[in-house]
């Protein structure tokens, strides 16, 4: 049976009278029991919509969907039973300590700190020094663990993770996927969603989200190897007039800044090497240093996605 | 019923880990009964006189001591001449000149009659004529405690009841308690209610299996104590402080009072329910409250005096009916036959609330 199934779900908030912004249009997908499933989009994506319409806290427009095999509509009230949450924002209680906000969590789930504490202990000692500190005075990453400390209390069959790394800096974020990689060895399928496309290498099965449509739906493996063209890396000394000169020439089809490197795809294949490739487009005076074949990442399968999108509609 | 009882503590935990929540809960009610009592109030007390006495006699010296042991009048100095009553009001802060002439005993036994002369400070018209009153009323009432003794009697004699000595704190200790149960448990149910939605956690507490109604309860029960604690000081305040005499029954009085507290949590409630933001939760309980429930409980102007039409939109504010109550149990002593109805009131509006509060609750986001 799958932990969570969407089918045609369409969500619209009004703007005024006659607007409204689309914020989930007609999506479906299905997330299988004890995996690892990612959420990959920028912010605005209907990211959030989509957790809220899960843990039962809105209503969509049409569509349905099922959480452990419940309706998220009807079935509401064994949901909220079963689910955890952990909403973007830290929406835990800024004036109670660490420990308090724990223990007042693990009471409302109708269990106690002690007969949980294994899922959470990993996580717990790291804060534990700090319990007695009131959680609103915590630094980024340890809020993020207290959080998720109290989502996971009542021992969740299914975690729902609404961008659980932003704001948090790069090593606490290594630590919460390691996190979340051993509770899903306890059982628990998690639902996580992140505007960071590095970290969707980190799921099992990922959906590009963009504007409230699912651009694709794989592994991030399977993404990867879908990328239908070539791509290279190129570097140069002023790569910002790099970027515009690389973009006028005509044989480029696409052309991104991506850190210290442009990623570049051609418009048909020019049958030349790098260092052929790099040779011509310096005798065009471009003061190119590096021209090399990359593998691409999800960020680049993202962009062409979202480009093919866009051009289609 | 554990989840419950902790999410109870927990809320006690937000009231007193915020200092400001705990000045406004605990300060607003001693200030405003200080306030009322002493800066506010339209009795003047310890005003500074002098007394010019030409006859000296056993009379005239009783009427001077019974001036002295009143609360209104301090006797600043005796002048020996009334040409001395100009410089002396100059001077000073006198407020009054008393001018006895002399033989005044053998006058008043002779039965000739004769007269006290009262001079008072116009500058400021209205203690003038409140300490002439009071000067007057003193007097009088020396007549009337030796009327047998002397044949001379003024025959004017007021009686007050209730308030024999025209407290104003009697008016509006009532009031006060009013105001301050109504605006307190509006304010602070509808902003903790509402600092939950604002903060994210109501959204933890919505995905959770405690029922939705629960936590809005559990969120009433700590404001409704806390109220019950603030009455407590309000009434200790005007007893001790302010020389209030509870009349009436005080486990009726409490009863009434919780009534009153229960219909402000649930208006407070229905406040939290349509916004969003603490912000204008307060703004709507503060402005949509306070001029309502200063202007329509009858504490600070006479609902009699009113438009008609301000008069029908009294009825709507719940505290008018309490301080109908409180004002019957407190200072008349009267019992529970006598305000029935106001009750029968309160209990209707607190039900409608109830029942529109619980239908626009949402067990959901938005």
């Amino acid at each position: 049976m799958a932990a969570v199934t969407v089918d045609h779900l369409i969500k619209k908030y009004r703007q005024d009278k006659k607007t409204s912004i689309t914020a989930l249009n007609n999506i479906s997908f299905s997330v299988k029991e004890g995996e690892i499933f990612g959420l990959i989009g920028p912010d605005g994506a209907g990211k959030t919509s989509l957790f809220r319409i899960l843990t039962t806290l809105l209503l969509a427009d049409s569509g349905s969907a099922t959480v452990c095999g419940l309706d998220v509509v009807k079935d509401f009230r064994q949901i909220r039973k079963q689910v955890g949450y952990m909403p973007g924002r830290f929406s835990l209680y800024q004036d109670l300590t660490v420990e308090e906000n724990l223990r007042f969590f693990a009471t409302v789930f109708d269990t106690t700190i002690e007969e949980n504490y294994h899922l959470i202990k990993d996580i717990y000692v790291q804060i534990e020094p700090f319990k007695n500190r009131r959680a609103g005075k915590l630094s980024g990453g340890m809020k993020q663990k207290l959080a998720l400390c109290c989502a996971l209390i009542h021992k969740p069959t299914i975690l729902f993770l609404d961008e659980p790394t932003t704001g948090v800096d790069t090593v606490s974020r290594k630590e919460f996927w390691e996190m979340l990689k051993r509770l899903k060895d306890q059982g628990i399928t998690i639902l996580v969603s992140t505007p960071y496309m590095d970290e969707a290498t980190l799921c099992e099965r990922i959906a590009l989200i963009q504007t409230g449509n699912i651009l694709s739906i794989n592994t991030p493996e399977g993404i990867i190897s879908n990328y239908p063209e070539i791509l290279l890396a190129v570097k140069g000394d002023d790569m910002s007039h790099l970027l515009k000169s690389l973009r006028s020439l005509p044989e480029v089809k696409s052309c991104n800044a991506f850190g210290e490197y442009h990623h570049i795809t051609l418009k048909k294949d020019l049958k030349l090497s790098e260092t052929d490739l790099q040779k011509k487009w310096n005798d065009q005076s471009l003061q190119i240093k590096e021209v090399i074949s990359i593998r691409p990442t999800v960020e680049d399968c993202f962009i062409r996605l979202m480009m093919e999108t866009s051009k289609a509609s | 019923m554990k989840q419950f009882l902790s999410f109870i503590s927990k809320e006690f935990h937000h009231v007193f880990r915020d200092r400001k929540t705990l000045l406004l809960l605990f300060g607003m009610p001693v200030a405003q009964i200080v306030l009322f009592g002493f800066a506010l109030t339209n009795e003047i007390k310890n005003s500074k006189i002098v007394i010019c006495d030409y006859s000296k006699d056993a009379v005239t010296q009783k009427i001077i001591e019974k001036i002295e042991a009143s609360n209104y009048f301090e006797i600043e100095k005796s002048l020996k001449s009334d040409k001395e009553i100009e410089s002396a009001f100059k001077a000073g802060d006198i407020k009054l000149a008393i001018i006895f002439p002399s033989q005044f005993q053998q006058d008043i036994m002779r039965g000739t009659g004769t007269k006290i002369q009262i001079v008072a400070d116009a500058s400021d018209p209205n203690t003038a004529t409140t300490l002439t009153n009071y000067a007057s009323g003193i007097i009088r009432d020396y007549q009337s405690e030796n009327g047998g003794m002397l044949p001379m009697t003024i025959g004017t004699n007021p009686r007050m009841i209730y308030n024999p000595e025209l407290k104003g704190s009697t008016n509006f200790v009532p009031g006060v308690m009013a105001l301050v149960l109504m605006l307190i448990c509006v304010l602070m149910t509808s902003a903790s209610i509402v600092r939950e939605k604002e903060n994210g956690t109501m959204e933890i507490l919505l995905v959770s299996p405690m029922n939705p109604m629960l936590v809005i309860i559990s969120k009433a029960i700590p404001y409704f104590i806390l109220s019950l604690i603030n009455l407590v000081v309000i009434l200790l305040l005007s007893v001790f402080l302010l020389d209030m005499e509870i009349k009436g029954s005080l486990l009726l009085l409490f009863a009434e009072s919780a009534l009153l507290i229960i219909t402000a949590l649930c208006l407070g409630l229905l406040i939290s329910n349509s916004t969003n933001s603490q912000q204008s939760a307060m703004i709507i309980s503060l402005m949509g409250l306070l001029l309502p429930t200063m202007m329509f409980t009858g504490f600070m102007f006479p609902l009699e005096n009113m438009p008609r039409p301000l008069q029908i939109i009294s009825n709507l504010v719940p505290s008018k009916w309490y301080y109908i109550i409180v004002k019957n149990v407190m200072i008349k002593g009267l019992g529970f036959s006598y305000i029935w109805k106001e009750t029968l009131v309160l209990v209707a509006m607190t039900m409608v609330l109830l029942l529109l509060s619980f239908k626009n609750f949402k067990i959901r986001l938005a």
